[in-house]
């Protein structure tokens, strides 16, 4: 689930000592230097040596360097421009058959050592209340490797002005195409990451994520009414490589109502549509509420995906370790079983993969060092597996983890996340004009609007930010007022096409939450433009007194 | 770093006050330690503990403004995160809407800290967690929980003489029982700034019994009903509403609050007249610190609905200038008047009804209308003639706060809300309201 709180970063004068919730603040330049990796190597060993002769069975050291920077902007003001860091470590132990965890940021061999006794401390502690010790699934030691997001232009070499420029000039766009109020975000994140354990693995890894979301709104005063309308590129995993717009990164949405990105974007002719969207919501006809064919983009699906495939399928949640607030799942164990269990229809394929170039949860290794892979995790319809951790692959009976380890900060305790998951193109030649020509009565969905799903991802009703009428193979005109609501079984075995690779892309989530205390992590979805026969579309129009 | 006292924040928001060479300086440190346990499956999954102190500094020159923060408090360190907010704000383009910081401040204090939550330990938490894993054991059924306590303090100051310090405590609690087969659950969540006032016994037994009770939930048509909401099944409707009240949103045309042809709507009679709220930093139940540390105003008792009216609306400094009104704070609590009647004497009121627990995934749909979507999840009961007749299957709803305050019968006692899904400390009651829309059935257990 995607939380509110951490989209919390204001600018403006009220806001400005509202430093969010990403850490301490240094200057932009110094974020270019990354800590010696032989000071890291040795820190590591402080804390892998303190915790084995206090009694630990395992122990892994994670030093963690975070540094990000936000820029606000609203119509044509910089509201507010933020750096951050945040450096430390979080050490993780096994004693007595139960976890222990301990951070400091005090980033000195001592520092880190009494982490490591704290957190054996705690292991005991816990292992009081343990019904049964825990078993991790063995990881061969990989040595000193490192890895890094694959770009060509990183984010903190790129001037600050030339970035503010950069989002007033796409509100400035929005605004000449019709929208009263705009407004930009650039998030802009480098996650410094060294690993390394007792299994002999000392793993550096340097990440980065990118986001420009745009926000446009129209007002219409003498009708009292508004509609809101954001840009539709994704979030990514790459470097500023992401805003050199190519025209062979630009793809046409069914019928050319709309320009949608793969590997670079727009974002001035990205707000531009999306002040124009705008303001041809205000004027939109009302949809009639009704079942409908609904011809899903990418920029769309991605959260359905995420939130009715990609949570269910958490192996944590299915064992009831989110029970008291993420939920649990309906794709239980025995249904996994039964090799049976029809969670879609025969076309639907869903892949998890933690290595997609580009995407936002590419990493080379997780977070207990599990070298990241690709699975399938419904083949044909069928569910045939989930997400696991190194103390879970034992309950579906794997021999190895399948690296969905992941903390969202050096003091936040690891644990099961979601891997980037997608659903395959479809294997005939299909394209989303073609695909729409053969509907009747449906819906084009374009764009993430509201969502919403039960504690056990059945029962959801999503909304978008576009929506176009089809009518007898032609899309007639926009549509305003539109969610659906269906089953996630129901919903996935009405899936009835699915475009070729030509129109496959990803979106992506830069802000999920999950656990307790709630954590933050960020992964892609990518599919193609898909349809679902039969899906029943609520009005959603509401007047107040 | 150890919680600061008065007399070190003072020094050093002075320090860094010192070293800025800018027009304008304010600083903020805000530290906390937080103590926490994460139980399921009848077993602790992790405890810890997290200690951090943050100085946040922003400079401007002009209409240039620059923010950072750093965690060290040692002289250099303190000149160097000036340093830094000073070279970001030259940086920076200027931004017309600055608004300069504000002057002296008298900051009454609130109650908000007690010494018996500050001590709460270790053993503690775990003898909060296994209250709920033994009884859940007990009872066959499997218990998932997270208590977590907070001790802080916050200190503010700016370039004109402001300073406020104060120190502060909470503790929030959430439970979920389920039955070993998965078809019943119960849930429920306490917050308190007093440990003394915390029950963890008292609240398990809260969720077993509602797991207990909850097995073979039947169907029941979507459509609109009479529901009893228990306070923290309201507590994000509401709260969300009332991030809503943004002056300058309803005058740009932009907010449930906007008024046809341009303006807003304070003092129309939006609610039903038994709709009561206010913000109060000195109440004794839900006590807020006397200042929003964003703007460094203090805060003040406020009406915001009184008798179904809208009695006031925030406005920023920047927009309070534009329309030639006094700017206000923003506010820490929600308070809601209530009766005096308990959950189980609404229900003895009710002819037929839904009893709602908790609320879950809520999202907005529609801006304009406050349309919102959500679930209801871990404890959905039919009520008949006055009695709990048997549980029901979970509901979809789609609804809108403002005609859910419209659309009240009866108000209980008002019970104390926390944790991290709503944005401010809450005193709400459990409601009765009428027509309630649920659109649709979830198989969720």
């Amino acid at each position: 689930m995607e939380r509110r709180t951490f989209l919390r970063i204001g600018g403006g004068a009220a806001g400005a000592m509202l430093v969010p919730v990403f850490g301490n603040a240094i200057a932009a330049e110094e974020l270019l230097n990354p800590v010696a990796l032989p000071f890291k190597k040795a820190l590591a060993d402080a804390g892998l040596n303190a915790a084995t002769k206090a009694g630990a069975s395992y122990c892994d050291v994670r030093i963690g360097r975070y540094l990000n920077q936000f820029i606000t902007t609203r119509d044509l003001n910089v509201e507010n421009v933020v750096n951050t860091e945040s450096y430390g470590v979080g050490v993780r132990v096994i004693a007595n058959g139960a976890y222990g965890f301990a951070s400091t940021n005090d980033v000195s061999p001592d520092g880190v050592a009494g982490a490591a006794r704290q957190a054996v401390a705690i292991a005991r502690a816990n292992a009081k209340l343990q019904t049964e010790p825990l078993q991790m699934a063995p990881v061969k030691g990989v040595g000193e490797v490192s890895w890094a997001t694959p770009m060509t232009r990183d984010w903190r070499t790129v001037p600050v002005k030339d970035k503010a420029d950069m989002l007033v000039a796409a509100s400035k766009a929005g605004l000449d195409a019709g929208a009263t109020f705009m407004t930009a975000n650039l998030f802009q994140v480098n996650q410094q990451k060294y690993f390394a354990s007792t299994d002999g693995s000392y793993i550096d890894q340097d990440i980065h994520r990118l986001w420009a979301p745009v926000t446009a709104t129209a007002v219409d005063k003498a009708n009292n009414r508004f509609r809101t309308c954001n840009s539709m590129a994704a979030p990514v995993g790459m470097g500023f490589e992401y805003f050199d717009a190519r025209a062979a990164d630009k793809v046409r949405a069914a019928g050319g109502v709309a320009t949608l990105y793969t590997r670079s974007t727009d974002l001035a002719e990205d707000a531009r549509a999306a002040g124009r969207g705008a303001k041809m919501k205000l004027t939109a006809k009302s949809v009639e509420p009704g079942k409908y064919d609904l011809v899903l983009s990418p920029e769309h699906l991605f959260l359905t995906i995420h939130e009715s495939v990609g949570h269910p399928t958490e192996l944590d949640r299915v064992l009831g370790y989110e029970a008291n607030y993420a939920g649990t799942s309906f794709a239980t164990l025995d249904k996994w079983q039964t090799k049976k269990f029809k969670f879609g229809s025969d076309r639907v394929n869903f892949i998890a993969d933690k290595t997609t170039p580009g995407s936002l949860g590419a990493v080379a290794f997780d977070d207990e060092g599990v070298r990241c892979k690709r699975w399938d995790i419904i083949r044909d319809g069928v569910l045939v597996n989930y997400q696991a951790t190194r103390d879970q692959a034992h309950v579906i009976g794997e021999k190895e983890s399948h690296g969905c380890s992941y903390a969202d900060s050096w003091n936040s305790v690891q644990f099961q996340r979601m891997p980037n998951v997608s659903l395959a193109a479809g294997k005939d030649k299909l394209t989303p004009d073609e695909m729409i020509a053969d509907v009747k009565k449906g819906i084009y969905i374009l764009g993430r609007g509201s969502y919403s799903i039960d504690q056990q991802r059945y029962n959801f009703q999503f909304g978008g930010q576009l929506y176009f009428e089809i009518k007898n193979g032609k899309i007639v005109g926009p549509l305003e007022d539109v969610a659906y609501q269906s089953n996630t079984q129901e919903f996935w075995n009405a899936c009835s096409a699915i475009c070729d690779q030509r129109d496959w892309r990803m979106g992506g989530s830069f802000f999920d939450g999950k656990g307790q205390p709630s954590q933050v992590s960020a992964v892609s979805h990518g599919s193609a433009t898909t349809r679902f026969n039969g899906i029943n579309v609520i009005n959603t129009a509401r007047k107040i007194g | 770093m150890k919680q600061m006292n008065h007399d070190e924040a003072k020094r050093i928001c002075d320090r860094v006050l010192g070293f800025s060479r800018a027009d304008e300086c304010r600083v903020s440190i805000a530290g906390s330690r937080k103590g926490n346990i994460r139980y399921a499956q009848n077993s602790v999954s992790t405890a810890g503990l997290t200690e951090n102190t943050q100085l946040t500094v922003s400079v401007a020159f002009g209409k240039r403004q620059g923010t950072t923060s750093i965690n060290e408090f040692d002289d250099k360190s303190l000149e160097r995160a000036v340093r830094r907010a000073e070279e970001i704000a030259r940086l920076a383009p200027e931004n017309p809407q600055f608004m300069p910081a504000i002057g002296k401040q008298a900051f009454k204090p609130s109650n908000t800290f007690t010494a018996a939550t500050a001590a709460i330990d270790p053993e503690y938490r775990a003898e909060v967690a296994s209250h709920s894993i033994l009884a859940g054991r007990k009872n066959k059924l499997v218990t998932a929980g997270f208590f977590v306590d907070t001790t802080g303090f916050q200190a503010i100051a700016n370039s004109n003489g402001l300073f406020g310090f104060q120190e502060f405590t909470d503790l929030d609690f959430t439970v979920t029982a389920r039955t070993e087969d998965g078809r019943g659950s119960g849930w429920v969540t306490r917050s308190a700034g007093d440990v003394r006032k915390f029950d963890a016994r008292e609240a398990s037994e809260v969720a077993i019994e509602k797991a207990l009770r909850s097995v073979d939930a039947r169907a029941l048509e979507p459509g609109r009903y009479t529901v009893i909401l228990e306070p923290a099944a309201t507590s994000e409707l509401i709260g969300r509403m009332f991030g809503s009240f943004d002056a300058r949103r309803a005058d740009e045309g932009r907010s449930f609050l906007s008024k046809k042809g341009g303006g807003n709507r304070l003092g129309e009679k939006l609610f039903d007249e038994q709709v009561n709220i206010w913000a109060d930093p000195w109440d004794k139940d839900v006590p807020v610190l006397p200042w929003d540390a964003g703007s460094m105003m203090a805060r003040e008792r406020t009406d915001v609905v009184r008798k179904g009216k809208i009695v006031s609306l925030d406005y920023s400094q920047y927009w309070a200038q534009k329309q030639g009104v006094k700017p206000t704070a923003r506010h820490g609590n929600m308070i809601m008047s209530g009766g005096s009647k308990s959950l189980e004497e609404l229900v003895a009121s009710t002819k037929k009804g839904v009893i709602v627990t908790r609320t879950w995934y809520i999202r907005e749909v529609d801006p304009q209308s406050l349309l919102l979507t959500g679930l209801t999840r871990d404890g959905t009961f039919y009520v008949e003639n006055g009695k709990i007749k048997h549980p029901i299957k979970n509901f979809r709803f789609n609804e809108s706060p403002v005609s859910m305050l419209n659309n009240v019968e009866e108000m209980g006692r008002p019970q104390i809300i926390g944790g991290d899904e709503v944005q401010y400390s809450m005193l709400i009651p459990p409601m009765k309201l009428r027509d309630f829309n649920f659109t649709s059935l979830s198989d969720a257990v």
